[in-house]
């Protein structure tokens, strides 16, 4: 007579992963739409089409692995990672490179690996490598802000040219503050002499410099991050452990000598620092799952970041140093199991040795 | 009092407000009561009495087999109506050996033994026996035979008796009530307890979502110094016994060992009154208060119920539903038991029925894993739910084994917090069940091997003897039979 297939519990938390990631989604709209202010037309022709190609490859995917197409999509998982691969673009990015990231992302990262819950890596930053390592110059054509309706603003007609036709201006191009900062350093001028003169950190906090989506604004970035964590869809675990493992090699190498290394700072608040540290590093999927796992990530992903943007070739090095973190996930997870009550941490039984009176 | 931290736990949505406030009401005598013969867990109680028989009230009807079961005695005076199968409350809706009565209306008692006038100054040995028969389990849910845990003084060293008044479980109220109610019993109940168990101190643990029972229960433990009180934190599953006695005592219960190992024995608050009413009045254990409840049951209620009373009896006393139940459940939410049938009778075991509205019942299709880790977190035993679901999902047993799903205690917090809704608990209580079947196939085959192995000595060394007799008694053939002759 009534459902006895089913056994218990009977009660549930009012949870869901489709609610999980639209929470991510809503805590990320603040600095998005702030941004399709800055960079007007072109970045939302460009995250449109990302976001789309994204849920469209994740469709085919699902078709050709004969998966329920409606059900799985919507859990929200490919939006999401189209979202974050769009904020890593460079905002005035030729539509194809959304499209080949969407590819790389889902099809290669997600879907082959078995769909949502079994990538080893984190599909939005394998998508904006990948784009980066192949199509180099594109992925490091940055603009300055020309926020909408402002006067250097494209129009809508000339932003479809722009994004769409590949006509980019080549006034408008600007650096990013680490690509400065890595190009003076190797013509032989300081780090203090390049940012000296270069994007007051005001600016640098309330995004008004060029990069990609997710690099500017510091400010909504981490306001999206507080509301994560008010709404416990993140803990503080790995954002924190990021921003230290970022910051404190930065002012010891800053202290001892500050022509040759930016300040805690300059790294705290310029590239994809709070992105990362809030919404790439934390995707469930790829980061491990106890507690001291996630210091340890976090702190691993801030100090190699650190590690490339100060010695390696790229400017930016979130993207490779999450990779990397993502490799070593299985084995922090398979050495960070919470202790098992009334075992020891080797497993053996507790032996009590208190005093019974 | 110092109260110790404990990992994970959950706050499901309680709704014990439904019931909490309504005092307990007897419920009227049944026409037919229905005594399954296993109540408890241990080995089957046998049947002394046949169809047709007359017994009364409180009369026993099968006796223990063995030290490790349970008495069973007549909840109410009438006939012995049938000893057949009857749907069990278990989940499976199968049958099991139940004995019927037809009740006479007069609800007579018959002889009881009587009650143990200065149980203070007897040999524990006599409270131990009159628990025995007395036929009281664990009724928090565990339907341990309580006399074998009040033994425990025998193998262990003893210093605490804890008693669990947690009711942690969400919608139950009956404890709630019982400790409002009858605290001076309960009271009464863990001193004899404690006594029987040679502990020298009694701690009584309630949720502090229950003010008046901790109230009531600091009341009537007044004059005993060596009783606290004390509220836990509000948090499920904190009424687990090695949770509880952690978050009380600090002392950590070794894993594969009981709580006895730690100098504490828990019992329930309603186990405590059952023996206060053995030890005072020589009354069997024959009822027991059951909370009705849920968004679907037209009036909640918090009934002194008969053992051996069909559920549809509750349901029919409390106005029936108000709109058709979505699940029905015998028990609480996180650990209960879907009810197969109305038709199944209320046991020892039975502490509520819970008839859950659509509205109450939060569902949702399975999706895949997506390492949240929120299972981790809220594990109260440390386990990994996650890596061990995906180790039984590829039947992976032996691997899901050594990360200790045997260590698994069932409280369903992985499943409740579960945002892809993976019946996690689900996974481990099948992998349970299948290690065991091994672990005692493999202790059998064992046994057959050293038993085989020692019938081969055996006839190993039988072939010698005879052997070597056979030899001796060529030689010595002549002399023997002399022997025989001047014997």
């Amino acid at each position: 007579m009534m459902a006895v297939g089913k056994s218990a519990p009977f009660s549930h938390a009012e949870n869901s992963v489709t609610r999980a990631m639209l929470l991510v989604m809503l805590a990320l709209a603040p600095a998005t739409l702030f941004n399709f202010w800055l960079f007007g037309w072109p970045a939302i022709f460009l995250f449109a089409t990302t976001v789309a190609a994204c849920v469209g490859v994740e469709a085919l995917c699902l078709n050709l692995a004969g998966k329920e197409i409606g059900f799985y999509l919507r859990d929200g998982s490919a939006i999401l990672t189209g979202w974050l691969l769009a904020m890593s673009l460079p905002p005035w990015a030729p539509w194809w490179t959304g499209v080949v990231g969407a590819i790389a992302a889902i099809a290669i990262t997600k879907q082959a690996y078995g769909g949502v819950g079994q990538n080893l890596f984190n599909p939005a930053m394998v998508a904006r490598v990948a784009l980066l390592i192949s199509f180099p110059l594109v992925m490091t054509t940055w603009v300055a802000p020309s926020p909408l309706f402002s006067a250097n603003a494209p129009g809508f007609a000339q932003a479809l040219t722009i994004t769409f036709g590949g006509n980019l201006p080549d006034a408008m191009t600007s650096a990013t503050t680490l690509g400065h900062v890595k190009t003076e350093l190797t013509r032989g001028i300081s780090v203090l002499e390049s940012t000296a003169n270069l994007t007051a950190l005001s600016d640098m906090l309330f995004g008004l410099r060029a990069g990609s989506l997710g690099e500017t604004s510091a400010l909504l970035i981490v306001l999206g991050g507080a509301f994560l964590l008010i709404k416990r869809i993140i803990s503080w675990h790995i954002p924190v452990a990021v921003i230290v493992g970022v910051v404190a090699p930065a002012a010891l190498a800053h202290a001892i000598d500050p022509d040759r290394y930016a300040g805690p700072l300059f790294h705290l608040f310029s590239g994809a620092t709070f992105l990362g540290a809030f919404f790439i590093a934390t995707d469930y999927v790829t980061s491990p799952v106890s507690k001291p796992g996630k210091l340890i990530f976090g702190a691993g992903c801030g100090l190699l970041a650190w590690v490339i943007r100060t010695y390696a070739g790229y400017p930016e090095g979130m993207a490779f140093a999450v990779l990397l973190m993502n490799a070593l996930t299985p084995i922090i997870d398979q050495y960070t199991r919470p202790r098992v009550f009334g075992r020891a941490r080797d497993g053996k039984p507790l032996v009590f040795n208190g005093s019974i009176e | 009092m110092k109260i110790f931290d404990l990992p994970g736990g959950v706050h499901p949505a309680y709704r014990k407000e439904q019931s909490s406030e309504l005092a307990i009401r007897p419920l009227p005598l049944p026409k037919r009561l229905y005594i399954p013969l296993q109540q408890h867990v241990g080995a089957l109680s046998v049947p002394i009495v046949a169809v047709g028989d007359t017994v009364a009230k409180g009369q026993v009807l099968c006796v223990r087999q063995g030290s490790f079961s349970a008495t069973q005695h007549a909840p109410t005076s009438g006939r012995i109506a049938a000893i057949e199968s009857f749907v069990a409350p278990h989940a499976s809706g199968l049958a099991q050996d139940t004995i019927v009565i037809e009740s006479d209306g007069q609800d007579a008692w018959g002889e009881l033994p009587a009650p143990i006038a200065d149980p203070f100054s007897v040999d524990p040995a006599e409270i131990i026996e009159r628990v025995a028969i007395s036929g009281i389990v664990g009724l928090g849910g565990a339907i341990f035979p309580a006399a074998i845990k009040l033994n425990m003084g025998q193998q262990y060293k003893l210093d605490t008796l804890l008693i669990n008044g947690a009711e942690c479980e969400p919608y139950l109220t009956c404890d709630d009530r019982l400790m409002r109610e009858y605290a001076a019993e309960v009271i009464d109940g863990a001193r004899l307890m404690a006594r029987a168990l040679g502990a020298r101190r009694i701690i009584v643990a309630v949720e502090e979502n229950k003010p008046q029972a901790i109230a009531s229960l600091k009341a009537a433990a007044q004059a005993h110094e060596e009783i606290r009180v004390t509220g836990v934190p509000i948090r499920y599953p904190v009424g687990y016994a090695q949770h509880l006695t952690k978050m009380v005592t600090g002392r950590e219960t070794p894993a594969e060992h009981r709580n006895a190992e730690v100098g504490v024995v828990t019992h329930n608050v309603a186990t405590a009154r059952a023996v206060h009413q053995a030890v005072r009045f020589g009354r069997p254990l024959i009822s027991r208060i059951v909370t009705v409840t849920g968004g679907a049951i037209r009036q909640a209620a918090n009934l002194d119920v008969l053992i051996g009373t069909p559920v549809s009896d509750l349901v029919e006393f409390c106005g029936g539903f108000s709109e058709t139940p979505k699940q029905l459940v015998l028990g609480g939410p996180m650990m209960g038991q879907p009810l197969p049938d109305l038709a199944v009778p209320i046991v020892k075991g039975s502490a509520g029925i819970l008839a859950m509205s659509a509205a109450e019942l939060v569902e949702s299709r399975e999706r895949p894993c997506i390492r949240c880790g929120s299972c981790v977190d809220v594990c109260p035993c440390g386990l990994s739910p996650m890596e061990m679901a995906a180790f039984i999902r590829k039947d992976k047993l032996d691997a899901a084994d050594k990360i200790f799903v045997g260590d698994c205690i069932g409280c369903g917090s992985c499943s409740w917090v579960c945002p892809s809704y993976i019946p996690l608990v689900q996974y481990f209580n099948y992998a349970n069940g299948v290690l065991g079947d091994q672990a005692r196939q493999r202790r059998k085959n064992d046994r057959v091997k050293t038993l085989s192995e020692a019938h081969a000595v055996r006839a190993e060394q039988a072939e010698k003897a005879r052997q070597a007799a056979r030899a001796g008694k060529t030689a010595a053939a002549a002399p023997q039979s002399t022997n025989e002759v001047q014997a």
